[in-house]
Order: structure tokens, then sequence, then C-alpha cells
């Protein structure tokens, strides 16, 4: 059994090849009955037992919010990760029993909105899979553009091309294709949500654009979930636990809190809900924030770290 | 950083009580503006605040208001040079064409409003149907505090309500002028303040000049 909050028993029902970097698990309940609801843009917690190293990452569900007999996940492989890709990739199998936590959505759409326009980078398709299911179904105007590295590697472009029709604007690399920010931002009705999901720099150049043209706080989404780096392992104290740990070189400090039998909060485990902020009672060395939950006041006062995705250059103690 | 002086006489209430900022100049293409009797003064510190091309990037619908001791700020308005400029004889001769302007703007023009609460209220409301979040525009309350009110027993709207209690103009019930706001109706709720015994009737005080 898992030690995940209201975890849910599930087996894995297929993989899917997608293409040479992508594959689609997809899960049913364990007993038979349907998964629970949820709405376009959710995520769920994976957890993954490889050896003796407990991982749970978030994935965000791409599969339709309408379908609660079926959750997919999208997974691009990634060989310089900290191996939780390569394990779902290498030793997931049709049949296999796994644990997943209960979806959340921290991308969800404003249902108000006129218009949802959507941009997405490479493996940053996936929330906008389940989303743009929901709007087919619901009702509401869609602009999405989505950028990839070339044809292969666009995945879901033909399901996408077959639900959005003329809405979908594909923007392939090795043709040198690139979105215009300023122009797709610079023209759009009263009252469109814009939702940004993918590498770190097109986010940022898209809410640059977005925000020096004028677009509203209110209007703006954005989902980036860091990946937990991996670095060199270090020792934490933990204050009122009286425990102390051990981080490996592929651990993230929150893994390694769990590891220690203490039943830490969490819910992103990717630095953005703010869940896992903990007090720092003192560190000699560097605090390696990696979170886009702090701000750089927080930052600079040296007092909280997110044990999700942050790390520790020699050693920390924390309040719990 | 220092705190602009707030011009409004607004004291800090229930949650649901509207509170407003102090209008600030934005890096949008293009500004909105919309304002009612004193609410022109919010404008002129805009503009005065604003740097070199706002004027020229900015359009403004003022209506000058029927609030005795409220000065009518058009001329000054008119002079700062804006790429358009109306005047309309009320807020609700108004409605119409702020319904036009927001649907035909794109995202990326920033909305003002400032004045009455009528004023703020109504504009939002306008702008919340064509699609934008109220958080999305800009809010500075000056001069009078009178209330527009929602009896929410025949759901009748009386305008211009400065007393407390006071009488709904539809139904003729005595209401308390609840603090509790709606977004969706701009309105106060009035609830009946003699519901037990309607003998009983509390005198009238202005309260909302």
């Amino acid at each position: 059994m898992s030690s995940l909050h209201g975890a849910i028993e599930v087996v894995v029902s297929d993989v899917v090849t997608v293409n040479e970097l992508i594959k689609r698990f997809h899960f049913k309940r364990a007993d038979g009955k349907p998964l629970p609801a949820f709405s376009g843009g959710s995520h769920i917690v994976i957890e993954m037992q490889d050896g003796d190293t407990l991982r749970r990452t978030p994935y965000s569900l791409s599969s339709s919010p309408f379908d609660t007999d079926d959750y997919q996940i999208s997974i691009r492989r990634d060989d310089a990760g900290r191996g939780g890709s390569l394990y779902m990739h290498e030793k997931v199998e049709p049949g296999m029993s796994m644990s997943i936590s209960h979806p959340a959505n921290l991308f969800a759409l404003d249902k108000r909105a006129p218009k949802h326009l959507m941009l997405a980078g490479g493996i940053g398709i996936t929330p906008f899979m389940s989303q743009t299911a929901q709007l087919a179904r619901t009702g509401g105007r869609i602009e999405l553009h989505y950028g990839v590295r070339n044809r292969d590697l666009g995945t879901y472009v033909d399901e996408l091309s077959a639900r959005l029709g003329p809405d979908l604007h594909v923007y392939l690399d090795e043709n040198a294709e690139r979105m215009d920010l300023d122009r797709i931002l610079g023209n759009q009705p009263t009252g469109t949500h814009l939702y940004v999901c993918g590498p770190e720099p097109m986010i940022e150049a898209a809410l640059h654009s977005a925000r020096r043209l004028g677009w509203p706080q209110a209007h703006i989404h954005h989902e980036l979930f860091t990946k937990t780096a991996p670095g060199e392992p270090f020792t934490m104290t933990l204050q009122d636990s009286g425990v102390s740990v051990e981080v490996g070189e592929t651990q993230s400090m929150l893994e390694a809190i769990e590891n220690a039998g203490i039943d830490a909060p969490y819910l992103c485990r990717g630095g953005v809900c703010g869940q896992c902020e903990t007090r720092v009672i003192s560190h000699d060395g560097e605090l390696l924030h990696a979170d886009h939950w702090l701000s750089d006041e927080e930052r600079a006062a040296g007092d909280k770290i997110m044990p999700c995705v942050s790390r520790c250059r020699g050693t920390l103690v924390l309040e719990r | 950083m220092p705190i602009p002086m707030s011009h409004s006489r607004i004291e800090p209430s229930i949650r649901s009580r509207p509170v407003y900022g102090t209008l600030s100049p934005t890096t949008a293409a293009t500004h909105l503006c919309i304002a009612d009797g004193a609410g022109g003064g919010a404008l002129l510190d805009l503009f005065d605040s604003a740097p070199e091309g706002f004027a020229p990037c900015a359009e403004i619908n003022y209506v000058p208001g029927g609030v005795p001791g409220e000065q009518d700020l058009s001329d000054a308005l008119q002079a700062l040079g804006a790429a358009r400029f109306h005047n309309s004889p009320s807020v609700h001769a108004l409605l119409p064409r702020i319904a036009r302007q927001f649907e035909r703007m794109r995202m990326g023009t920033q909305v003002y409003l400032a004045g009455s609460e009528t004023l703020i209220g109504l504009a939002m409301k306008t702008g919340m149907e064509a699609g934008l979040d109220f958080e999305a525009m800009q809010t500075e309350h000056r001069g009078t505090l009178a209330r527009r009110m929602q009896c929410v027993h025949c759901k009748g709207i009386t305008e211009n309500v400065t007393t407390q209690p006071a009488t709904c103009s539809h139904c003729g019930l005595l209401l308390l002028v609840r603090d509790h706001y709606s977004r969706r109706h701009a309105a106060f709720q009035g609830v009946n303040i003699n519901a037990e015994d309607p003998s009983e009737v509390p005198p009238k005080e202005e309260v909302f000049p």
C-alpha cells in the first residue's frame, strides 16, 4: 500500500509509444470503479517504487475530463533527469499495479472567458489536451499555438487538428518557424484569457510580452513544473522531528523526508503550489532555490525553502 | 514608497464591500477612461503622472454628474488632449456607449474607472459582461458616497440613496442599507429594517452624502 495522501490504487491498462520521445500511459482503477472527476489542466502525482528509491512525480492528465474510466498521462523521456521518466519508459508495462494521487488543478480554465488563448511548447501540450477536450464539449472559443521541434515530435498534432481545425497553429523548429508573441497577444478580443505551458524560456517570453502589452494579471495563467534537478548529496536535520536525513544525489529533500517516515505536506511537487514551504533554522553553505513560489525578498532572507525542488550545498537544519 | 493620499471617504468594512485604489498609468497600448463628477479629478491626476505619449492613446468618457457641489471638470479634461473626449448627460446614458467600447477593444487596453460608486460599479459590470475580470480594471473613488441599492425583497433598484434607513422606490419597504455589495447588480443590498413591527419607524439619517 502507498503512503500517498488519499492514494488511488490503479492498474496500467495500456502503454502507447506516441513518438521517439513520448509514451502515453493509461490507468484504470484496480477495483474497477470510476476514477475521480477532474477538470482540464489537472495533474496527478505518480508513485514509482524503483528498487530502493521511491519517487513521486506530478504529470498533467492529457485525457478527456469526461472519461473517468481511463486516466492518461504523456511522458517525455528525459535521459538527463533523475530517472523518473526513464523508469516510466523502461519499467512500466501493462498490467502493473501503481499508486496515484487524486487529481489537483493548478492550471484551471477560467470558465467566464469568452475566448481561451493557449500557447504550448513541446511536452507542455499535455494540460491543453484535457482543457481542449473539456471545451470541445462545454463550448468555448479556443486559439492554440503549439511550438515543436519537428513534425515527428509534434505530439498529438493530428488529434488537435481534428479537434480545433483552423484554431490550431503549429510552429516547427526545423523550419525555423516561431510564434510572433507580440502579434498574437496584441490582437485578442476583450476578455481573452491566456494560458502558457512549455519550457521556461518560452513561458518567460510569453509572460513578458503579455505584461508589456498591458494584459491584466487576472487574465494570465501559466504552468511550469520545475523538474527536481539532481545535485550533490548533503545532510539535513529536521529539528522538531529530531532526525538527521541524508539527501542523495538523485533524491529531492521532500523524498528524503518521506523516506525517513515523516508525513510532510505537498501538492504539486514542482515548486509552484507552496504547500511544502518549510522554515530554515540554520544552514552553512548555500541554499539552492529552484522553486517559483518564494519571492526574491524571501530568498534573500534565507529562512524558507521548498523541499520539493530545492537543495542545499553544505548542511541544513529545517524546523520540522 | 510613499502612499498616495486617498481622496475617498470610504471607511473599511466587511469583505464584500468594494475597495478602490488610486489610478496609475500602465504600459498598455491604449487607455479607456470612464469617470463622473469628482472622478474627473482622478483622471486629471492620472494624466499628470503619465509619461509622454499617454494622452494620444487615451479615450475619455465623462459624466459631469448631478451631485450638488461637485464641480464640472469637462473643460479641464477636454484640455488633456486625449484622442477622444465624450461628455454624457448621465451614467445610464453612457452605458450603451461604453458597452460598445468594451466589445471593440483588444486585450492590452487598460481600463480606468473613477468617481461615484454607481459609475464605477455600473461601468465595471459592463466590462465584466464583456469578459473582463473585475480586477483587470483600475478604480478610484472620489466624491459622493450615494449608493445604488437593490431591495432584497422586490429586487427593485433605487438610485442615489443617501439615507440610513432608506425607502425602496419600488415596494415602499423601509430598508437597512447594508455594506453587502453585489458586483453582478452593481448595488448594495437593502433589507427590511422593521419586518417584525412595521409601526416602528426608525428616523432616517443622511449618512451617504
